[in-house]
């Protein structure tokens, strides 16, 4: 087997074209990667200049997070709880975006979004992006219980009393439909003096519309208010728009409890393009061009040897073809790994010091994300090399078994994000189509609590990332065993 | 001219490929524009679908196998050596380039309004179903209506250009791989890198460039105001493409050995 492998690593580093082929591979993909920051041009406040400050605040765990919200609160040190029951909800949105919730407007049209929140909320300050735990009361979700944004949990859909204690360090979220059964949702941590009290959110009404090329949001701001009763703690309270949302919100207390309006949201920030963030992977566009390259020279790498004549040689040489087959798939394999994670690695970090450059905030993401987005990203490379090579073993000609491979593998890929197939139907493409494995460069998820246009086309694939890499994988295996076993059984 | 134009037409007629290509256009373009047919639905009036460019989207598909066929009339004799005997034959290569473009054409011409008749036919069967009725503003898909006509026999157009475009660039790299590896590279890749451009003028400025993306626009029948280009301009920018691949192969034929 070694000299199988040497053989054919010594076929395929002495053939110019090839090697050629693989560093025009890396090449592309870097160049059609800087292209992305060249033709962004945003410009922040008037002066089209600097856009310090735009960026949007972390949560505990990392990630940009929206943090505006009206609060009524007052301190907490040490154990402590909160007890209320949530009267009714109501909001108010302009459906085109187009009036300014607050300020009046002609459209303005009474309705909660199906993700308005009002609770009570233990938060570690008032700074936007610090730690929390809340249990609320949404717009068509139910009772959930949210803590540090990206937490989600579903209580009652019928409960309106919320209650939330804090023994130690350990917060649970309680809910009842009657104020004496109470049900625990869930616990999470929280220590130190934190601000108790309060809350009421709504965030931004998103319309999905199907048009060209998928589908997009178009939303506008919105306001919702709660009437508290039932609050067991007593005063002073204090109200303080957190993350500066001011668009006439606020609160009232009466002889019963409280009214409290607010408007914005307690959540992960999601890449849904439009905004003033980019994601590690869109760094990675150029990979599409550097996949062309890398399958014309793994299908050459064994049609070539059918037009000369060579394949007779090689298996003269060595009469075992499935392992020539699979000692090709190797050296094709590891050195579109290669190129791919050289590719990645540069392009990456340069693209995204350009992006930051131009004002964009980059996603952040955790180490383990970004090992997976680079190595995934030559892992694809890998497994459609050994692809193209399996298809050009049975196809035997060049022609067809290129054109194949990239029809497969780019074609879906562009009916998902630029055709006029709605978002049903390029989901499917994603799941079925080896285009697929390209989930494994997506870096943000898709939140339930989130409403958004989590589609192929904003950068959402349906599978997990390594379930869509092994619907590459599974073609690349079945193309192989095809190839192994006419290779075996046809003459050359 | 008719002796080149008779020679390429005997090789073409009698290689045992051809047959089986031109019905792969015919029936991948199909296969492609039916399931695209079947996926769309349009629940009201406000919509936004483009029904014509809807039963074409197999265009897309289609497109790979003109790709391959036309590929294959220059880099198959490439590969053979059997260029060598055509320019002993006929010793004026442009001729011969000539003649290619001129078969080729015309077998794709005849293969291209095949498949785009069945397309339309399709369509004009399947989507009143999907909520394309006249009361969602979308009278049945006919050829009578000089738009859709325009975008079915612009889609045809577009695969001969397609084809022309390919036996340029097929004449310039002569490695059918290479040549198949770069045709589908320029016609895939303008829409997924222009989803990365933030800025709009970019955006625009990539698809009005692309080959596949302008040529494209010639299946455009509603809201032609807000696309990137018009339907013949985008066209004709393919027509560019097809133009200056077939010159340059042409003039590099002419000073390379063959």
């Amino acid at each position: 087997m070694m000299l199988m492998l040497r053989a054919e690593w010594t076929k395929f580093r002495s053939v110019r074209g090839w090697v050629i082929g693989m560093l025009v591979a890396v090449g592309v993909t870097v160049l059609i990667g800087l292209l992305g920051p060249l033709g962004t041009n945003i410009g922040c406040g008037d002066s089209g200049g600097s856009c310090a400050g735009n960026t949007p605040p972390t949560g505990p765990d990392g990630e940009f997070v929206a943090d505006s919200f009206y609060f009524v609160h007052q301190s907490l040190t040490g154990d402590g709880s909160i007890t209320a029951r949530v009267t009714s909800l109501t909001g108010q949105y302009s459906p085109n975006g187009t009036a300014a919730v607050g300020q009046g407007g002609a459209d303005l049209v009474s309705g909660v979004q199906p993700w308005s929140k009002a609770g009570i909320i233990i938060k570690q300050n008032l700074n936007a992006g610090s730690a929390y735990a809340a249990v609320m009361l949404t717009g068509s979700n139910g009772v959930r219980m949210q803590d540090n944004y990206t937490h989600d949990t579903a209580g009652s859909a019928a409960a309106r009393w919320l209650r939330l204690t804090r023994a130690g360090d350990t917060i649970t979220g309680y809910d009842s439909t009657d104020g004496t059964n109470w049900t625990a949702i869930g616990t999470t941590k929280l220590s130190g003096t934190a601000q108790i009290g309060l809350f009421t959110t709504s965030p931004g009404h998103e319309v999905i519309t199907q048009s060209f090329g998928g589908s997009s949001g178009r939303g506008g701001p919105t306001r919702a208010t709660a009437v508290f009763d039932n609050v067991d703690r007593t005063g002073p309270w204090t109200g303080t728009a957190v993350g500066g949302s001011t668009r006439n919100t606020g609160f009232q207390q009466t002889p019963n409890g409280f009214t409290v309006t607010g408007s914005g949201d307690i959540a992960p920030i999601v890449a849904t393009g439009g905004s003033l963030t980019t994601r590690i992977e869109s760094a990675l566009v150029g990979v599409f061009a550097g996949l062309i390259a890398v399958i014309v020279v793994a299908a050459l790498f064994i049609t070539a040897e059918y037009r000369r004549g060579l394949i007779r040689t090689t298996l003269a040489a060595s009469p075992w073809r499935g392992r020539v087959l699979a000692a090709k798939a190797l050296v094709v394999g590891g050195v579109s790994f290669v190129v791919g994670l050289v590719a990645a690695v540069i392009v990456i970090p340069v693209v995204l010091k350009l992006d930051v450059g131009k004002g964009l905030s980059v996603f952040p993401v955790s180490t383990w994300t970004e090992v997976r987005v680079v190595g995934g990203t030559a892992l694809v490379l890998a497994v459609t090399a050994v692809l193209a090579l399996a298809v050009g073993t049975i196809m035997r000609r060049s022609a067809g078994a290129v054109t194949a491979v990239i029809v497969a593998v780019v074609l879906p890929y562009i009916l998902a994000v630029a055709s006029v197939l709605p978002a049903g139907a390029a989901e499917w493409l994603m799941r079925i189509t080896p285009a697929a494995a390209f989930a494994i460069q997506q870096s943000e998820p898709a939140y339930a609590q989130v409403t958004a246009s989590y589609t192929p086309n904003s950068g959402y694939f349906p599978l997990p990332p390594w379930g869509g890499f092994a619907v590459l994988c599974g073609y690349t295996a079945l193309a192989l065993g095809v190839a192994a076993l006419l290779l075996r059984r046809r003459d050359a | 001219m008719r002796e080149a134009l008779h020679a390429e037409w005997t090789k073409l007629r009698t290689s045992p490929g051809t047959i089986w290509l031109l019905l792969g256009i015919i029936a991948l373009t199909v296969t492609l524009s039916a399931a695209a047919t079947a996926a769309v639905t349009c629940a009201s009036a406000d919509c936004g679908q483009d029904p014509a460019k809807v039963s074409l989207t197999g265009i897309e598909f289609g497109q790979a196998v003109v790709v391959i066929f036309a590929v294959l009339a220059m880099s198959g004799e490439y590969g053979t050596g059997m260029i060598r005997l055509t320019f002993t034959a006929i010793p004026r290569r442009t001729t011969v380039l000539a003649a290619k473009a001129i078969v080729l054409s015309g077998l794709t011409l005849a293969a291209g309004t095949v498949a785009v008749l069945v397309s339309v036919l399709v369509g004009r069967l399947l989507l009143p179903g999907n909520g394309f009725t006249a009361a969602h503003g979308y009278p049945a898909l006919s050829l009578a209506d000089g738009s859709v006509f325009r975008a079915a026999a612009g889609s045809v157009l577009y695969l001969v250009l397609v084809g022309l475009f390919s036996l340029g660039v097929a004449t310039l790299v002569r490695e059918s791989a290479l040549a198949i590896g770069v045709l589908l590279g320029l016609l895939y890749l303008f829409p997924i890198i222009a989803t990365v451009f933030g800025d709009p003028n970019w955006h625009r400025h990539l698809l009005q460039i692309g080959p596949m993306t302008a040529g494209l626009s010639i299946q455009n029948t509603i809201d032609l105001a807000s696309q990137p280009v018009a339907p013949w301009a985008g066209l004709g920018i393919l027509a560019a493409w097809a133009a200056a691949s077939l010159l340059l192969g042409g003039l590099v034929l002419r000073s390379r050995d063959a």
